[in-house]
């Protein structure tokens, strides 16, 4: 484990360990299960923008990708009665064209990656809401689709699914991230785009297809949560989730300036704004201040990396 | 100024100069790239801090702890390129930082007086730019006068131009010439650095010569020459140290009839009216010498594709290489060890191994999955037989000192055996030891049939590694010389042509 992994690991283990003994409940398998289920589909997202993240940009537009793909989702399959697979596979695939839609006025076009992403948000919010009609929409009990909506609320030995698929993503994005040639020009490109250029790479499609996986992963939470909610409520539903996946890379030892991060990291940061929501929940802190204790937390945090780390990050 | 020296980490940067300039006097400044103008002023206008020596302000000794105490007697800069915020408009940059107030609790702009004052200012120097006007809206001249009238209005009485000419077209540059000489005659002293001597031999009452931080000799309007200037500059010195003669190149090379490098009527984008055509045979060291400015650079990244190329072709042993794509370049064999290491040779937070393997990391992989144990042979081989020196090949390339980044970006190419490599700057920064074993591999590779181009600023350096010297001066080549004609005095003629 590197530096930051150690330390993300560490606050997630103190934390989980305070949480339990304040509240018996915490262990207990209900609430195990549905952390792992929210880590789960929180988490898959949060690799996505962390790679994006790793690049040296941004994605906001997760959130309302989520929530512009569960309401089609739930459309393909109810009102236009699409066979489950086929729906599955044009939604990953329309995730994948809204990222690749942005890679390409980010790297080709040259536009900011947090104006391209935020005029995102704001679209597929409003794309969302006009679909829908703004009424709500879910999956009620219209049969045929039990296998995919086992993704969400099923378990394998007691495992929720949705975690477990993080566990998969997460593995491949490790060999993509940390093995693969891909990878490496990633991390080279977030380090220092200029010297990776001159090396010959090409810089553009590297950062490019950030965006694209960015988006595919996004496409695969929104079906998991789709399900999981079986209620989705186009204004609201997503919100927030790209500040969450954001908080998860950084807390996982993203550098916003690009560069640096790891997957184990991502997913540990990802876990861990779960067990503060959890921690508000079971210790009976007011729900209202569920954000409030997670910027306290991570700012905490920060400082302490701040006040800590400085003496290696001096070293040049 | 007297007796200033300046040392930096391993050089002598100045060394017991001496420099004075009366009111209403305009003293050329002119020297080799690094034989310490700039750090002279530096020291001048409080940027640096001499290790030893006096300044002394109408004869009374002064201490400099920042620019602030140069501000205070009246000492102003202007650099090569004008230094304004280009956002925001003339009267805002001419005042920025000391910007008056009206009076009340509020601490208002008092733009009335703002503007009044810029007007006044620009009137001095001739010109009308209307104090409103934002800065990017201005040319390069224009804002060159607004850093002046910014010089003026903290009523500066000494003057420092460092190259002010280097971007202005003939006719900007005549009207600031205009502009220094009515501001002499108004008793304002000038301190002008350049290396056009032509602008010198126009405007300098004296001229200081400095070569290697010292003084080399100093000139009064009439008994300079463009001739003297240049013999002071290079040195008598050096030219009696003639360099060791070596083989030139491999004229019998196979197919030596057809250039190894072919850079056909190529033009850049600073200097976009200037077409430049230049044939490398394989095994032959090309020098590139030339002053700072003079497009070397340009035109190494418009060859290299790593910069657009506005026109021309380059041909790689008779192939044509796309433009405006490094990739392509590599892949055609054409690659760049860049000048600037920091921002465009090394990664410095990667290893050693990552950076030496980055363009080649593909090769190392099956599936797009790299090989880590091939990989990290292959950079420990490179890393050998450059004599890297680094604790391991898994140490963050920050570490290494600047000849063994260098030689990190020379890795890189050598497993790719590049058909031409062009060097800017090689051993910029480098240290003795690394210098010459950076020079033996030059060599080596020129030995092996490889083309070679080297851009250097080191005299030293040009006219003993190179078979031939190619000059360069504002964009063009002024002359190509020959291993028997290439001595320091006729590049630097070339150079100031």
């Amino acid at each position: 484990m590197t530096r930051k992994e150690l330390a993300v690991f560490l606050l997630l283990a103190a934390l989980c360990a305070i949480v339990a003994v304040a509240s018996p409940q915490f262990l207990s398998p209900a609430n195990l299960q549905n952390l792992a289920r929210l880590v789960g589909m929180y988490g898959i997202f949060s690799i996505g923008v962390g790679m994006v993240i790793i690049t040296g940009g941004i994605d906001l537009s997760v959130g309302s990708i989520c929530a512009l793909l569960g309401v089609l989702l739930s459309m393909m399959l109810v009102e236009w009665g699409w066979p489950a697979g086929i729906a599955l596979v044009a939604v990953v695939l329309l995730g994948g064209c809204l990222g690749a839609a942005h890679g390409a006025l980010i790297a080709r076009l040259g536009l900011q990656p947090f104006i391209v992403t935020l005029c995102g948000l704001l679209l597929y919010r409003g794309a969302a809401r006009y679909v829908a009609g703004d009424s709500t929409k879910g999956f009620g009990t219209v049969e045929g689709f039990e296998w995919v909506r086992s993704l969400a609320s099923g378990s394998v030995g007691g495992v929720p699914m949705p975690f477990v698929v993080m566990c998969v993503v997460a593995a491949m994005a490790w060999v993509l991230l940390h093995r693969s040639v891909y990878g490496r020009h990633l991390f080279a490109v977030g380090h220092n785009v200029e010297a990776t250029r001159y090396s010959g790479v090409d810089t553009r499609a590297v950062i490019a297809w950030a965006y694209v996986l960015s988006g595919i992963l996004a496409a695969v939470s929104a079906i998991l949560i789709a399900f999981y909610t079986n209620s989705i409520s186009p204004a609201s539903h997503g919100n927030f989730y790209e500040l969450y996946a954001i908080a998860a890379a950084v807390v996982g030892g993203c550098s916003l300036r690009g560069g640096e991060g790891t997957v184990l990291g991502i997913v540990m940061g990802a876990a861990l704004l779960q067990v503060l929501r959890n921690l508000v929940n079971l210790l009976d802190i007011p729900g209202s201040l569920d954000f409030a204790v997670m910027g306290a937390v991570i700012l905490i945090g920060a400082i302490a990396d701040q006040l800590f780390g400085q003496r290696r990050r001096s070293i040049p | 100024m007297s007796a200033i020296s300046k040392r930096f980490p391993g050089v002598v940067a100045l060394d017991r100069v001496d420099f004075h300039i009366a009111a209403g006097e305009i003293v050329g400044l002119v020297g080799e790239n690094g034989a310490g103008k700039s750090t002279l002023m530096k020291i001048l206008t409080g940027i640096h801090r001499a290790d030893s020596g006096t300044i002394s302000i109408d004869g009374a000794p002064v201490v400099m702890h920042g620019p602030a105490d140069a501000a205070r007697p009246g000492i102003a800069i202007i650099h090569q390129e004008p230094e304004v915020i280009e956002t925001i408009d003339v009267a805002g940059n001419v005042f920025l930082g000391r910007e008056p107030l009206r009076a009340g609790p509020l601490r208002l702009l008092d733009r009335r007086r703002m503007e009044a004052e810029t007007v006044r200012q620009l009137a001095r120097i001739g010109s009308e730019i209307p104090p409103r006007t934002v800065l990017q809206r201005l040319s390069t001249a224009q804002q060159q006068f607004v850093a002046i009238a910014r010089a003026l209005s903290m009523n500066a009485r000494l003057l420092v131009l460092d190259e002010p000419t280097s971007s202005l077209g003939a006719s900007e540059a005549e009207r600031l010439f205009q502009v220094l000489q009515d501001l002499r005659s108004t008793g304002t002293a000038i301190v002008y650095i350049s290396h056009r001597l032509r602008e010198i031999e126009a405007l300098a009452d004296r001229t200081v010569v400095l070569r290697d931080g010292r003084n080399a000799g100093l000139l009064h309007r009439d008994e300079l020459t463009r001739h003297r200037l240049v013999q002071l500059m290079v040195g008598r010195a050096i030219a009696s140290d003639a360099p060791p003669s070596r083989p030139a190149g491999h004229p019998n090379a196979p197919g030596a009839s057809e250039p190894g490098l072919h850079v056909d009527r190529v033009s850049t984008t600073r200097y976009p009216a200037v077409e430049v055509s230049l044939r490398v045979n394989r095994g032959e060291v090309l020098g590139l010498a030339g002053l700072i400015g003079a497009g070397r650079s340009e035109l190494a990244e418009a060859i290299c594709g790593v910069s657009p190329r506005v026109s021309g072709r380059v041909v790689l042993d008779g192939h044509p290489v796309p433009p405006d794509s490094p990739r392509d370049a590599i892949r055609a064999g054409l690659c760049l060890v860049p000048q600037d290491r920091r921002h465009h040779g090394v990664i410095a937070p990667m290893s050693v191994r990552e950076n030496l393997t980055l363009p080649a990391v593909g090769s190392f992989a099956r599936f797009g999955l790299v090989k880590q144990t091939t990989e990290g042979r292959a950079a420990d081989a490179v890393a050998t037989n450059l004599q890297v020196k680094t604790s391991s090949i898994e140490a963050a390339a920050a570490t290494l000192s600047g000849g063994n980044q260098q030689k990190v970006v020379l890795g890189k190419w050598l497993a790719r055996q590049p058909r031409v490599i062009i060097f800017d700057e090689p051993t910029q920064g480098v240290d003795v030891g690394a210098k010459a074993e950076i020079h033996r591999l030059i060599r080596e590779l020129a030995d092996r049939g490889t083309t070679v181009v080297m851009i250097s600023s080191d005299m030293d350096e040009i006219v003993a590694e190179s078979d031939r010297v190619a000059v360069m001066h504002e964009g063009r080549i002024t002359g190509i010389l020959d291993k028997s004609a290439c001595t320091p005095e006729a590049i630097m003629q070339l150079a100031t042509a």
